[in-house]
């Protein structure tokens, strides 16, 4: 067994902008671990545009604003070590990893940072009936096989779920040559950006059938066909109202979830709201020196928010090996109407460093405001014309409020009469 | 007189527009929240402007390159640009920000290298 200050798990940006930010406080006796053949996560696929506006002022493509934090990590000199998948994690920060270079390995850590990202929800997931044929894939399979390998997977497609991975694959096959019939979501509205409806559907005529579903697929070896029918307020299909399309290939865009199974091998308390980890406001985890950050902790919509967050799981690491633990007594941070899954759920009594909440609203908000309130007493306030669950809503606390809460906080929203 | 509907896509609220043109005069937009709703509708019903990104193989290396269009470029040229793109080909090393197409289809716009591949 091999000792380490610091292992990260994951090479994408949530664990390099981690890494720099721990290095830049002066850990070096640490390693990036990455399952994949080079470090960048799913950025490296993610060819379109309109990464980076927040953070760098431009918008890059996502294997330009990978580059930037692969090229920021190897001027520093941080190890990145590739094709290597790490299987089990413990409480006792016991990593265990596999390579072929290097065989088994273990590595007993100081701090860990877990950085895995999140996972397309599978087929299986779905419960469509009919055939279980070639040509289903998730988007983001269908995106890997179009953008890293050259392959197209299809030549009639339909798009089940109108997640932005749906839509932007959605251009990507009709650009490059595919047929896309149509792209059917199963609620009354599009979880999509405007965006990305306008310029990855209306500015090819593919047709968005909201409160639809596909309710049957057809085909014995490949895919010929798929079924769509319209669903009532209920969700359940209606009979009578079925489309029938000839198509050889169905892509599923319906959610993403964090990938936590080594955050449950370490014991890692997890949210049922977010899926991910319960963390306090450094991003350390029920488990004393393990951190969390990124897509793991909870899936994010822009990567800025992504390296931002990371970065402070860094630094907070680096704290903690420099000067060691200082566990506190913590106060919960609580859903309140209209709110869910804010993170972090914890921040350190009488800290006084600023604190950044971030949740998804549960409905569409007009005119509304963001409200923190500890008590009866407001602590923080963010007003906007619009909140919807489709964006991620980041309410920040000054540090002089963090240093006066006394009590539990709730964060809800209000809309003004 | 004719009428567009445009969505706005510079944030979430994502108004939808109408347009009243006569031929290729604008008469009166309706529908916007801020200024910048009314901006982007000119630009859509004059010159829409769009980035195009995609593939292009390479040859010897299993992965293509991920390549873009250096500024927006008008939206109906977009097919244009992904036909002159389907005749290029390219040899190993490319690096970031390579020129693969210099001014596509007469648009004064490059298609540039998204990434680098080594031999
Ligand atoms: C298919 C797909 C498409 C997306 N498209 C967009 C988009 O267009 N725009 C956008 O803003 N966001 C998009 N996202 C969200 C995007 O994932 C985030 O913006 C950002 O990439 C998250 O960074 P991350 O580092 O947390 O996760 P990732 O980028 O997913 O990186 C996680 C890394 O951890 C590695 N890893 C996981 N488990 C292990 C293990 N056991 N051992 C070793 N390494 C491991 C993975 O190989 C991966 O490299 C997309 C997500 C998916 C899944
Ligand atoms: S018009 Fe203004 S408020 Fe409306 S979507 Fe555009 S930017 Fe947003």
């Amino acid at each position: 067994m091999t000792e380490k200050d610091l292992v990260i798990i994951g090479g994408g940006p949530a664990g390099l902008a981690a890494a720099i930010g721990a290095w830049e406080d002066g850990i070096r006796d640490m390693v990036v671990l990455e399952r994949e053949k080079q470090a960048g996560g799913i950025l490296r696929q993610c060819i379109h545009n309109g990464f980076g506006l927040h953070r760098f002022g431009e918008e890059l493509t996502g294997p330009e604003y990978a580059q930037r934090d692969i090229d920021r990590a190897k001027e520093l000199g941080i190890p990145i070590q590739c094709n290597t998948t790490v299987l089990s994690v413990t409480e006792e920060k016991v990593v265990t990893c596999v390579s072929a270079e290097k065989g088994l390995e273990i590595i007993h850590a100081r701090a860990i940072i877990l950085a895995m990202g999140c996972r397309e929800r599978p087929r299986g997931a779905l419960g469509t009936p009919g055939t279980r044929c070639a040509g289903i894939y998730t988007a983001g399979t269908a995106q890997k096989f179009v953008n890293l390998e050259g392959f197209m997977p299809g030549k009639r497609v339909v798009i089940l779920g109108s997640g932005d991975i749906g839509l932007i694959m959605a251009r990507r096959m009709t650009l490059q040559g595919a047929k896309v019939l149509a792209c059917v979501e199963l609620m009354p509205f599009s979880s999509g950006l405007n965006r990305n409806i306008v310029q990855c559907l209306q500015d090819f005529d593919i047709p968005l059938y909201l409160s639809h579903t596909v309710t049957n697929v057809e085909g014995r070896e490949r895919l010929t066909g798929v079924t769509v029918s319209e669903v009532g307020p209920d969700r359940k299909p209606i009979p009578g109202t079925e489309i029938h399309f000839d198509c050889d290939t169905l892509l599923l865009s319906v959610g993403l979830i964090p990938e936590n199974e080594l955050s449950r091998t370490a014991k890692v308390e997890l949210s049922p709201v977010t899926s991910g980890a319960v963390v306090n406001d450094l991003l350390e985890t029920s488990v004393p020196g393990i951190f969390s950050c990124g897509n793991v902790l909870h899936v994010h919509d822009l990567v800025d928010f992504v390296s931002e967050e990371s970065f402070k799981a860094g630094h907070a690491a680096a704290d903690l090996i420099l000067h060691g633990a200082k566990r506190s007594d913590t106060i919960r941070v609580l859903d309140g109407e209209g709110v869910r899954g804010t993170v972090p759920q914890m921040i350190r009594r009488g800290s006084a460093d600023e604190v950044r909440l971030m949740f998804r609203p549960a409905g569409v908000y007009k005119n509304a405001s963001a409200v923190v309130m500890c008590g009866d007493r407001e602590v923080a306030r963010k007003r906007a014309m619009i909140f919807t669950p489709g964006e991620m809503a980041v309410l920040p606390i000054p540090g002089n409020k963090v240093a006066e809460l006394d009590g539990d906080i709730t964060v809800k929203m209000e809309v003004k009469a | 007189m004719t009428e567009k509907v445009i969505t706005c896509i510079n944030c979430p609220m994502g108004c939808r527009m109408t347009v009243q043109m006569e031929g290729k005069e604008i008469l009166k937009i309706t529908g916007n929240t801020c200024k910048r709703g009314e901006t982007y509708a000119r630009q859509e019903c004059t010159e829409p402007m769009r980035m195009v990104t995609a593939v292009v193989p390479v040859e010897g290396s299993r992965m293509p390159v991920s390549v873009k269009t250096r500024t927006p470029i008008p939206k109906a040229r977009i097919q244009a640009c992904m036909k002159a793109l389907s005749g290029v080909r390219l040899t190993l090393p490319i690096h970031e920000k390579d020129v693969v197409l210099p001014d596509v289809c007469g648009t004064g716009v490059d298609v540039i290298a998204t990434r680098t591949l080594m031999a």
